[in-house]
């Protein structure tokens, strides 16, 4: 066994772990821009709006991220003319640009997908009562059905994260340098697999617990008036005499 | 669109393959699911600290991680070990046996909460009333309770297999000629990838539009006994 090996590779451990922390982030982010309007379509009732959000989430949660990222790494390769054409060769000739791509556009259908249920959750009593207050759609997604929404779709949504946070893994086969892709070169120079494989994985475990406690300390935030309420009910019969 | 040279023959291979593999793992995964289900319910400390390191772990480490881990690192602490009792040894790990046990462990983490959620599901009259006529717990089990669970853990259990045959695409990466390898294969040597990884995405969409169907045929067979309302 050889855990000097593990020692001596901190660094470019660390730097991968760099790498993964900035993929997850920048595709968490602009997957989430993206994965509000899709949503939105995706509930219109309006066929012209819904069957392309439809097509969209429906491709990108049925077919397998790694064919995903190959599609667009390898498979723009063949429309190498056309894109150079129009300069956007220059970006698709990148490894890491490709897997934020790939990535964003994965973690948009997923999110998207979320968010339709957790739209169409919000219970119709509080969209009739801003109707009744002369609210007009607009004004209703933004003040009553978007937020709701959100906390509704909070705990689903910290799942989304993680699984995103593990699958910029795959990003490694195609040459991104995150932390299974420095692990996978020193190993494959030092045949030293198990010793950083689990590394790997113990580094994986602790950024998926930062998350996930990330994502708690949110969830009580979010839900602050639901907890207010259960402590002012816990309180009530000992402090008030004459409440009935 | 598609000039498929002789290599449609790979693909419809790789599919077969995959679908293989995907129903091996989702074995494990059942079986397994039904073991971690058991000791997250017992009483018991030690099944209990089990089954839930058993679902922490294999949830938190990506599935790419543990497959190269289970092909390449499995192998060498084989023999390391032996090397520190003086044996030299050589061991091939088999990618399909590699890729169905890696599989298999994690999908069984995710379908453990599922068993887990579907037993809590049953009502407990209904537990009481099996032993109360006089059936020991292994024969309420499987009398009373394991056919409900079904009906409650079917739907979960639909999610975990679409999640797993698109994991299953990960086993490329050891070279197990599977789908997404063979696309591969075609990709490099038509030199035409986005036409065969296109495809082969679109064999993937199928697989998954046909599991859709048949979860809904095996929901209803597990509601028939259920009154609609």
């Amino acid at each position: 066994m050889e855990f000097g090996i593990v020692w001596d590779s901190l660094p470019q451990l660390l730097n991968g772990a760099l790498i993964t922390i900035e993929l997850t982030t920048i595709s968490v982010l602009i997957g989430l821009c993206l994965a509000v309007p899709l949503s939105l379509m995706r509930v219109s009732t309006n066929p012209f709006f819904r069957m392309p959000a439809y097509g969209f989430i429906f491709y990108f949660r049925g077919t397998p991220l790694l064919i995903q990222i190959f599609l667009i790494y390898y498979g723009s390769g063949q429309f190498q003319e056309l894109l150079s054409q129009i300069g956007l060769w220059t970006f698709f000739r990148e490894a890491h640009f490709c897997a934020i791509l790939s990535l964003t556009l994965n973690t948009a259908a997923y999110t998207a997908e979320i968010l339709r249920g957790s739209i169409q959750a919000v219970p119709f009593g509080e969209i009739e009562a801003a109707r009744a207050a002369g609210m007009s759609t607009g004004l209703q997604y933004r003040r009553i059905i978007l937020p709701k929404a959100f906390r509704l779709a909070w705990p689903a949504y910290t799942n989304e994260v993680v699984f995103l946070l593990q699958a910029t893994s795959l990003v490694s086969i195609i040459t991104v340098m995150d932390i299974t892709g420095v692990v996978r070169v020193i190993a494959a120079r030092s045949f030293a697999f198990y010793e950083l494989f689990i590394t790997a994985a113990l580094f994986y475990l602790g950024l998926v617990y930062g998350v996930l406690f990330l994502f708690r300390k949110v969830e009580f935030r979010l839900t602050r008036h639901r907890l207010d309420r259960i402590t002012i009910v816990k309180k009530a019969p000992s402090g008030s005499v004459g409440l009935k | 669109m598609l000039n498929l040279n002789g290599y449609s023959w790979l693909l419809w291979q790789g599919t077969q393959l995959t679908i293989l593999v995907g129903l091996f793992s989702m074995v494990i995964a059942i079986v397994l699911g039904l073991i971690g289900a058991w000791g997250k319910l017992v009483k018991a400390k030690i099944p209990r600290a089990a089954a839930d390191s058993y679902t922490t772990v294999f949830r938190g480490i990506p599935e790419l991680v543990l497959i190269l881990l289970v092909y390449y690192g499995v192998p060498t602490v084989i023999q390391d070990l032996a090397k520190a009792v003086g044996r030299e040894i050589i061991i091939d790990v088999n990618p399909f046996v590699a890729g169905v046990i890696t599989i298999g462990f994690i999908y069984g983490a995710f379908s453990t909460e599922v068993f887990r959620g579907a037993y809590l599901a049953v009502p407990n009259g209904q537990i009481e009333a099996a032993r109360s006529v006089g059936m020991s717990p292994a024969r309420a089990f499987r009398r009373v309770i394991l056919p409900q669970m079904w009906r409650y853990a079917l739907p979960g259990l639909g999610n975990v297999w679409m999640v797993l045959i698109k994991a299953t695409a990960l086993i490329s990466v050891i070279q197990l000629p599977e789908l997404m390898r063979n696309a591969d294969i075609a990709a490099r040597a038509t030199h035409l990838p986005f036409t065969w990884y296109f495809t082969a995405s679109l064999i993937y969409l199928g697989i998954t539009i046909a599991s859709m169907l048949i979860q809904q045929r095996a929901e209803a067979w597990a509601a028939k006994g259920v009154r609609r309302s």
